[in-house]
């Protein structure tokens, strides 16, 4: 087995006690295995990227990460304790698709404060100010499902960022937009991480992963297959695997 | 017998004199129908909603359960609830036989498995699209029934005038348990079926025209509804 499959403990960023850890965390489905034996920490306040060419596991190992799903062997835990509903309420997550509700875009905003118990003239006040930070005065009263891509996924950003989590995972937030809605959207990551936030990114543009990240988890078939500074990992990659995707070759196990 | 036309036009005569026997047919299968429609509603769109929503053991039990329910014979439903309210019946000491509340009780049990089991259908494929989301935002199980139920409203819409259908259709419980008593259980259905028995059909095709207008216009008002939902991506 090529080194670029060679699992490799992800403590090197780490310099506090982490914030959410995973420990020999495997995911099975169909009778393969997806996410095969991950460990990683993330430490508070970093911007944390996890590339890796499609089907690597990414999506996987973000909502495993989350606790969207179960794993199948290994656990995840969150400041040393188990990841429980407690915990995922101080993390949020941004889908590659954002899903809308059936409601204009601020009702989709009281929503989520609602969820999270915020009532009355405290809700409204919020409400105001999320859409205000998103630069969506003029779409508030539109519905969320006529917006563009662009302003759909501003709009999970800021509904996201309700209640400031300290945790924001981003399941590629920017795929398919234009230059102008890309940058709409690292301006509210940027923002978040201003604020403290621990991000979390799954992307496929490594300029995208400069400009944000700190660390850099690069998967390959479900494992970690090379991890350290982003520009150390984006620079001079040591496994084959980071190579040959950041060289644009596409790369096969077990190829001479 | 007289020809058609010469029908269709003492029926029409018959529906433009505003005959107060006919208004309080039409009068009392409105209501009938539309509070069995209501109760079924509120028994039909959370018991639905849970299924969809949510997974728990013996789930498919009941998903088939309900759906079977869906094609209950209406005389069987119309001789259990005459078995229960009956005098010798369980619940006969209400003396709710040969009236519209046993009309209703009768429409209820036919129209809420229909009810249910569209709204479990509509709900579990809006629930896949938002269930990840739902887990993330850390939703309860209450504020999740409550919000699948709101963003599928105007499906719903459509699930309640299946309900309606069915029931403002019905004649063979509502005759068992109302007995066509006339200015009292008479609704334009079991009219029909009497009137056409005893050869008048003119009453009888001007209270089905009726019907027919009233399906034309509550299916009308539906499509504008959903028409406006759909421009806003509500459907």
């Amino acid at each position: 087995m090529s080194e670029a499959l060679t699992n490799i403990s992800a403590h090197s960023a780490v310099t506090s006690a982490p914030l959410l850890s995973a420990r020999g965390l495997c995911f099975d489905a169909g009778g393969q295995r997806l996410i095969d034996g991950i460990d990683l920490d993330i430490a508070p306040g970093r911007c944390t990227v996890i590339m890796g060419a499609n089907g690597s596991g990414k999506s996987l190992l973000l909502r495993l990460l989350h606790g969207l799903i179960e794993p199948t062997d290994g656990a995840v835990s969150w400041c040393g304790q188990p990841l429980d509903r407690a915990a995922r309420r101080e993390q949020a997550m941004v889908f590659q698709r954002p899903v809308m509700l059936r409601r204009s875009v601020a009702a989709n905003l009281r929503f989520a404060l609602s969820v999270r118990g915020v009532r009355g003239a405290k809700r409204k006040a919020q409400e105001e100010e999320t859409i205000a930070r998103a630069r969506m005065d003029a779409l508030k009263d539109k519905p969320a499902r006529v917006l563009s891509g662009g302003e759909q996924q501003r709009l999970a950003m800021a509904r996201a960022m309700i209640g400031a989590p300290r945790m924001l995972f981003l399941d590629e937030p920017t795929a398919s937009l234009d230059p102008a809605s890309i940058l709409a959207i690292e301006q509210l990551i940027q923002e978040a991480r201003d604020n403290g936030t621990t991000i979390v990114l799954v992307t496929h543009d490594p300029g995208q992963a400069r400009r944000l990240g700190d660390d850099l988890f690069f998967l390959h078939g479900g494992r970690i297959a090379e991890t350290g500074p982003i520009m150390q990992v984006l620079e001079k990659p040591t496994s084959k695997a980071a190579q040959a995707w950041l060289s644009g070759r596409l790369f096969v196990p077990n190829t001479p | 017998m007289e020809s058609f036309s010469a029908i269709l036009i003492e029926a029409i005569g018959l529906i433009l004199s505003w005959d107060p026997d006919v208004i309080e047919i039409i009068m009392l299968s409105l209501r009938v129908t539309l509070t069995a429609v209501a109760a079924a509603c509120l028994i039909g769109l959370p018991l639905g909603a849970i299924v969809g929503a949510f997974r728990f053991p013996m789930r498919t039990g009941v998903i088939v359960a309900m759906n079977t329910l869906m094609g209950l014979p209406p005389v069987v439903v119309g001789l259990l609830v005459y078995l229960m309210l009956s005098a010798s019946g369980p619940m006969g000491v209400l003396g709710l036989l040969y009236t519209p509340t046993a009309m209703i009780i009768a429409q209820t049990i036919l129209v809420t498995p229909i009810v249910a089991a569209l709204t479990r259908q509509v709900i579990e494929d809006l629930n896949g699209e938002y269930a990840e989301q739902f887990a993330s935002l850390g939703v309860g199980p209450l504020d999740r029934v409550l919000a699948l139920l709101w963003d599928a409203r105007y499906s719903l819409l459509t699930v309640a005038l299946a309900g309606f259908g069915r029931a403002v259709a019905e004649v063979g419980a509502v005759i068992i348990v109302g007995g066509n008593i006339n200015h009292v259980t008479r609704v334009m259905t079991t009219t029909i079926a009497l009137e056409t028995s005893k050869g008048n059909l003119e009453l009888a095709l001007a209270l089905g025209l009726i019907l027919l207008v009233i399906a034309v216009i509550v299916n009308g008002l539906l499509m504008a509804i959903r028409g406006t939902a759909a421009r806003a991506a509500y459907v």
